[in-house]
């Protein structure tokens, strides 16, 4: 260890190197953070090449067909209510329900940042007016300010994505900001405003590398309320449009059928439910793994 | 404490006010004319512009808002545009429902998740604690829509056990307290009472094992004091934050419901909100959303000044 130390290159950032490399280390010795992790690679590389693997067509159904049970020869899932092939529909659908689910999370990591960062830095008046807007869309349960904005705007996918990522700004430009303003008392970066550095470098050079790992570990925890929510906009037909292929709108469709074929009518349920507990785990272990308390 | 309840409550004024200005909004968000859905195919120029009068969309932002905020202190919220009935009628009667339901639901959850959160502390890394742990993760992580579909599922499609949908025998939207409508409200408040086990869950969880690591605890072994007693003082130390976070959590599930009410038909507010989205109501959609936030913020308001009664170490 101490030869491999000593042996690099003095420019390298070996430090923060170092954190990351130990980082990932003890996240690979996290048995259930890498099964989950197995798993959320297995259904988005399905996703990604559903036309290679997908064995039908997800759109194209026949009536004669409808409602097949689990098991039967050449529906190996069974078919929904129009005579679709449900493992097909499944495996496309991930594409759909991941890119729901995981980009309000994206956007709202960034732009969360960026307003959190803001307002913890600079402090006094900018942050009350920012901080205090925040909590304007803080006071709104998640579920009911996604359904209002979602509602008022109309059923679609880029309201849907709009509306979820106004949901989950808030809670992380609220982090941003605890971590920005614990960070902005201490000694180096007083000794770097001293040395006449001006904000913007001291935000870019100290404090951008310090808060963001908090904050993208806060984020990850996000994500599979963000799945369960997107999913559930679908559900209830806020969010993509029949006849494509998502969970949570494969859910509402299907809930009629739950008397005919019920275990055909809870699958794409357990998909959403299986993507959004690996998130958790991953996310668990990567928390532990980056030794951040909340 | 009667400071901090003073602080409290002014800081909550500012919220309030920016809560109205957001459902305001609402309405003026909302893609086409706001007077398509009551104006009929064929309407005038003429009449188009005598109801816009009426309805006061003629005049600015600042003017519709300050208008609209005077009707709503006064407890009018306007009229449904589906039945014609007052929205605040629509939704007081509503609210009952989904009060109902997150309440039972939030004991539920209380109850459950204050077990395996105690569990799972005070067994840490045991398999008890890996046991409740792993129920504390499922409530969080399951779609609840999709869990009560499948207690559906198997509670009423498969062994009939229990009523699917509705809150009492023949569509009928008033509770009671009887045996029959309460068989109705099984699978809604126990589908509901996943979310608030999980997260109490996992509080409590963390609260025992940092209370049992603090060293009174030992203090209190040494002194030979039984591990019911021990047991007490933790129960006293756990207490403020479970149960605020359990007030929380009631306040999320009225917000939240809407999912659960309509897989259901429990008919609240989030049925409610269903059929003004998707008849365009715009001013019941605006003022269930309204009435609902407001909850949530008083509700937050009290929780937080109870806490701080209730646990002298908070002092903010």
């Amino acid at each position: 260890m101490v030869d491999a130390t000593l042996s690099q290159p003095i420019l390298n950032p070996v430090r923060s190197a170092g954190y990351w490399q130990n980082v990932g280390k003890r996240l690979m010795r996290d048995k259930t953070a890498m099964a989950a992790a197995a798993v959320l690679a297995l259904i988005a590389l399905a996703a990604i090449f559903a036309p290679l693997i997908a064995p039908m067509d997800p759109l194209d159904g026949r009536l004669i067909n409808r409602l097949k049970p689990i098991g039967t020869e050449g529906h190996l899932l069974g078919t929904d209510e129009l005579g679709r092939d449900m493992l097909s529909r499944l495996i496309w659908g991930g594409r759909l329900s991941l890119l729901m689910g995981v980009t309000p999370v994206v956007l709202a990591f960034f732009l969360g940042s960026a307003i959190g960062i803001i307002a913890g830095y600079a402090g006094g008046w900018t942050n009350t007016l920012i901080m205090r807007t925040v909590d304007v869309f803080y006071a709104f349960p998640s579920v009911l300010l996604a359904v209002a904005l979602s509602g008022a705007l109309g059923a679609g996918l880029g309201n849907a994505l709009f509306s979820l990522t106004v949901v989950f700004i808030p809670p992380i430009a609220r982090v941003a900001e605890s971590v920005t303003t614990r960070l902005r008392s201490s000694d180096f970066i007083e000794a770097a405003r001293a040395s006449g550095a001006g904000a913007l470098t001291i935000v870019r050079v100290h404090v951008l590398g310090n808060v963001l790992g908090p904050i993208f570990v806060y984020a990850t925890s996000l994500i599979a309320v963000s799945m369960i929510l997107a999913s559930g906009l679908s559900f209830l037909g806020l969010g993509v449009r029949p006849p494509n292929p998502e969970w949570g709108l494969m859910l509402n469709t299907l809930r009629t059928a739950i008397y005919a074929q019920p275990w055909v009518a809870a699958l794409p349920g357990a998909m959403i439910f299986l993507v959004s507990i690996s998130f958790n785990m991953l996310s668990d272990g990567l928390r532990s793994a980056m030794e951040v308390r909340q | 404490m009667l400071g901090y309840s003073l602080r409290r409550i002014i800081y909550t004024a500012p919220v309030l006010f920016g809560v109205s200005v957001v459902c305001f909004a609402l309405v003026h968000i909302s893609p086409g004319d706001p007077l398509i859905s009551i104006l009929p195919a064929d309407a005038s120029v003429e009449l188009q512009n005598r109801l816009r009068t009426l309805y006061g969309f003629d005049r600015s932002y600042p003017e519709q808002f300050i208008l609209w905020l005077g009707r709503a202190l006064q407890g009018d919220l306007g009229t449904s545009i589906a039945t014609g009935r007052p929205v605040t009628t629509e939704v007081m009667r509503a609210v009952g429902n989904t009060l109902m339901l997150a309440a039972v639901a939030t004991a539920i959850g209380f109850v459950l998740g204050c077990f395996f959160g105690f569990v799972a502390g005070y067994f840490s890394n045991s398999p008890l604690d890996k046991a409740a742990s792993a129920a504390a993760v499922f409530g969080v992580s399951v779609p609840h829509y999709w869990l009560g579909m499948v207690l559906v599922i198997i509670f009423s499609a498969q062994l009939g056990w229990l009523p699917a949908a509705g809150a009492g025998p023949g569509g009928s939207s008033q509770w009671r307290f009887d045996m029959v409508h309460l068989s109705y409200m099984v699978l809604p408040a126990i589908t509901m009472s996943v979310i608030p086990m999980g997260i109490i869950a996992r509080t409590v969880r963390a609260l025992v094992a940092e209370i049992l690591a603090q060293e009174f605890v030992i203090g209190l072994r040494a002194r030979g004091l039984s591990e019911f007693g021990v047991f007490m003082h933790v129960v006293k130390n756990a207490a403020p934050t479970a149960l605020a976070v359990m007030g929380v959590q009631l306040g999320y599930l009225l917000g939240g419901s809407i999912l659960i009410e309509t897989v259901f038909s429990w008919p609240g507010t989030g049925m409610l909100l269903n059929s003004a989205i998707f008849q365009r109501d715009l001013p019941l959609l605006q003022g269930t959303i309204l009435v609902l936030a407001l909850f949530f913020v008083v509700l937050n308001m009290v929780v937080d000044i109870m806490q701080s009664a209730l646990d002298p170490r908070i002092k903010r």
